[in-house]
C-alpha cells in the first residue's frame, strides 16, 4: 500500500504571512493539529502544529490575554524545511519515520509542489482496516514454530471449511523467538470445527484462554 | 387483558440448518415440555405464529435477497450461487423451504408485537426469533431474516411507537444496530463478549449511532470469564440509564441464552443466576417506563439440553408473573429427554455451585468492565450534569 492511497489531498494549508491567531482557528475550527504552510507556488516552507503555538504562548496560568506572539507571523515559529513524503513512498515507510523521527504528520510533495498530507491518525485507520475488524468474524490466535509453509498448512484447514479468510497477520512471539503468532480472522460464527481440527494437527490455539494463564 | 401469551407454531421448527449444526430449534420443543411439567403454559396461553408478508420482509431486507433465499430453499440455485448473499456457507447453510421457515420466525415476532400493541396482553414472548445478525441483503452468523429489524419497522410505521432493543446474547447485534445506526427514533443496546475473537467482532462502545442516531446506539462489550456478578452489574447500570435517557413507548428484548459457561461457542462464564435476573429487570423497566409493553424473543443458545430450557423457562415465568422455581427439575422432563441428550442434565433449576473452578484475574476482569461501562454510558451521564 502507498502513500497516496491513504493520504488527504485536500489539506488545509497556511501562507508565512497568516498569523498565529488565524492558525490557531483553522485548527479549531477544521479539527486538525498540523497544518503546512506554503507559498504562492505551494511549495512547502513549514508545518506548525498545535505543540508549536503551544509552546510559543506564554503560559495560560499567566493573565496575558494580548500576548504579541498571537499577532506574529506563522512563518516565525513554524518548522522550517520539515520532513516531507512522496505519494508512492510505502506505508510501512511511513509508519517507521512518524516512530523513529517523533513527528505527527508528512506533507506529501510531487513535483516540488504540496499535494498531500498523512497524518498518525490516518495510518493508525489504516492499521485497523488491515486488522480486517470491519466485516463480521471470529478470530483465532495460534502460536507457530518459525518454519517455511506453516501457514499453507494452517490456511489449508480453513479452507476445507469453505471458511474465508478475512485477514492474517504474523507477531512475533514474546515468550519464545522460534515461535510466531497468528492472528487470523475468519468469516464465520461457529470456529470450534476449526479450532478442533488445528488442534487435532498438533496445533497451539491460544484461545480461549485467559489473558497471561494457561487454563 | 392477558399478562402474556406465547407465540409458537410447529411450522417453527422447519428453521432448521442440519442435525449437526449448533443453531437447533428442538430448543423450543425443550421448553415448553418442561414448562408444561411445572403446570406453567397452559394452551389458552400459547397462540400461533402468523407468516410474515412479503411486504413485511420488505421493510427490512432487499427483494433480490429474499427472491435469493426463496430459490435457494426451493433448490434452484447452488451454494456458489448464493455465496455472496451469506447462503450456502458452514454457518448458514441453504435448507428446504428456508424462505418459508423464516419468514415464519418473522411472522412470530410481529404476532407478538400486534398482541402486545393492541392491547390484548401485556406482555408477548417469541422464542423462535432474535435473528439479530441478519442483514438488508445478506444472511450471517445462522440468521436469513432479522425478525427485530422487521419487528421494530413494523413497529414505528404501524404504531408509531418509540422503540428500545436490548440483546443480551453473547454476540453482538449487530443486523439490529445497523439497521437503525441513524434512527433518532429507536435506540439499541447490547451487552456481548468483547468482539476482540468472538463473531462478529464489533460492538466497540465508540460505536454510538450516526447523524441524526448519533448518541442512540449503546454498547457494554464485556470481556471474557466475565462471570454472573459483574455481568448483572452491567447490565442493570445499563439498562436503568438507558431506559431512563431514551424513555421508550415499547421495549424488545432479544434473550440469547448463550452466556453460559457451558455455551461451547463463548467464554462469558455465567450461570443459571443471569437467567432469573435478565427477565425481572427488564419486566419492571417495561412497567416503569412503557406501561408494561415488553416483546420478548429468543435468540442464541447452543447448548440446547442443559442450559436454553432452564433458561428460556425463567423468561416465560416472570412474564407471566409466576413464581421463579427453584429445586428439582421435573423428574418426568428429565426422564423423557436424558436419553437423547449428550450430556447428564443439570437436575435442578439452580446450577451446582461453584459450577466452575475459580478464575484468575477475576478482580481485574470486573474492573475494566467497569471501566467500560463508565466510557459507555459517559455520553448521557454528561448529558444529564449539563
Amino acid at each position: 500500500m502507498i502513500v497516496e492511497e491513504i493520504m488527504n489531498d485536500e489539506p488545509y494549508t497556511l501562507a508565512p504571512t497568516n498569523t498565529v491567531v488565524e492558525a490557531l482557528k483553522l485548527m479549531r475550527e477544521k479539527k486538525v493539529r498540523h497544518l503546512p504552510v506554503i507559498d504562492e507556488e505551494h511549495h512547502v516552507l513549514g508545518v506548525i502544529t498545535e505543540r508549536d503555538i503551544k509552546e510559543a504562548l506564554p503560559s495560560s496560568l499567566r493573565d496575558e490575554p494580548n500576548s504579541p506572539v498571537f499577532n506574529a507571523k506563522v512563518e516565525e515559529i513554524m518548522v522550517k524545511n520539515p520532513l516531507v513524503g512522496h505519494p508512492l513512498d510505502f506505508v510501512e515507510e511511513v509508519a517507521l519515520t512518524f516512530y523513529e523521527s517523533k513527528v505527527g504528520c508528512l506533507p506529501i510533495v510531487s513535483g516540488g509542489k504540496l499535494v498531500g498530507i498523512v497524518t498518525t491518525t490516518d495510518l493508525l485507520y489504516t492499521y485497523i482496516e488491515l486488522t480486517g475488524a470491519t466485516e463480521p468474524g471470529s478470530k483465532i490466535e495460534i502460536r507457530v514454530s518459525d518454519t517455511p509453509g506453516i501457514l499453507f498448512e494452517i490456511t489449508k484447514i480453513f479452507r476445507e471449511h469453505h471458511a474465508n479468510v478475512q485477514s492474517v497477520l504474523v507477531y512475533p512471539d514474546s515468550e519464545n523467538t522460534q515461535n510466531k503468532i497468528l492472528s487470523i480472522r475468519v468469516k464465520t460464527l461457529n470456529p470450534l470445527a476449526m479450532i478442533e481440527e488445528l488442534r487435532k494437527e498438533g496445533f497451539d490455539v491460544l484461545w480461549p484462554n485467559l489473558p497471561g494463564v494457561s487454563l | 387483558m392477558k399478562k402474556a401469551v406465547f407465540v409458537y407454531s410447529p411450522e417453527q421448527l422447519g428453521y432448521k440448518f442440519s442435525d449437526t449444526h449448533p443453531f437447533n430449534h428442538k430448543r423450543l420443543t425443550l421448553t415448553m415440555d418442561l414448562l408444561k411439567n411445572i403446570d406453567a403454559l397452559d394452551d389458552v396461553d400459547i397462540v400461533p405464529a402468523r407468516v410474515a408478508t412479503e411486504e413485511e420482509l420488505l421493510l427490512a431486507h432487499d427483494p433480490k435477497y429474499i427472491d435469493i433465499v426463496k430459490r435457494a430453499g426451493h433448490g434452484e440455485l447452488s451454494e456458489a450461487q448464493c455465496e455472496s448473499y451469506g447462503i450456502g456457507t458452514e454457518d448458514t447453510p441453504i435448507f428446504e423451504n428456508m424462505h418459508e421457515a423464516s419468514a415464519q420466525l418473522v411472522g412470530g415476532t410481529l404476532t407478538a408485537v400486534d398482541y402486545v400493541m393492541e392491547g390484548k396482553a401485556e406482555h408477548a414472548l417469541n422464542l423462535g426469533g432474535g435473528l439479530h445478525h441478519g442483514f438488508r441483503g445478506r444472511a450471517s452468523g445462522f440468521c436469513i431474516y432479522n425478525d427485530s429489524t422487521v419487528a421494530i419497522r413494523y413497529l414505528q410505521e404501524k404504531y408509531n411507537a418509540r422503540v428500545l432493543y436490548v440483546d443480551t446474547d453473547a454476540h453482538h447485534g449487530d443486523g439490529v444496530q445497523w439497521s437503525f445506526y441513524e434512527d433518532p427514533d429507536v435506540c439499541t443496546l447490547s451487552i456481548h463478549e468483547t468482539g476482540r475473537y468472538l463473531f462478529p467482532g464489533t460492538g466497540n462502545i465508540t460505536e454510538r449511532g450516526n447523524g441524526q442516531g448519533y448518541g442512540t446506539s449503546f454498547n457494554f462489550p464485556i470481556d471474557a470469564f466475565t462471570e454472573d456478578e459483574s455481568f448483572l452489574e452491567i447490565y442493570e447500570k445499563a439498562m436503568r440509564e438507558v431506559f431512563e435517557f431514551f424513555k421508550p413507548d415499547v421495549v424488545l428484548t432479544q434473550n440469547g441464552a448463550d452466556a453460559h459457561y457451558f455455551d461451547p461457542l463463548t467464554h462469558l462464564y455465567g450461570t443459571m443466576k443471569i437467567y432469573r435476573e435478565i427477565p425481572k429487570l427488564a419486566h419492571k423497566l417495561a412497567h416503569e417506563y412503557c406501561g408494561g409493553k415488553w416483546i420478548a424473543v429468543g435468540g442464541g443458545g447452543y447448548d440446547i439440553w442443559r442450559v436454553v430450557p432452564r433458561a428460556w423457562s425463567m423468561l416465560w415465568l416472570e412474564m407471566t408473573e409466576q413464581q421463579l422455581p427453584t429445586g428439582p427439575l421435573p423428574q418426568a422432563w428429565l426422564d423423557r429427554w436424558q436419553p437423547e441428550a449428550p450430556v447428564p442434565f443439570i437436575p435442578t433449576w439452580e446450577d451446582p455451585n461453584p459450577l466452575y473452578e475459580p478464575i484468575p484475574r477475576k478482580t481485574e476482569i470486573e474492573e475494566k468492565n467497569t471501566q467500560m461501562l463508565t466510557k459507555a454510558l459517559h455520553i448521557i451521564r454528561n448529558e444529564n450534569r449539563a
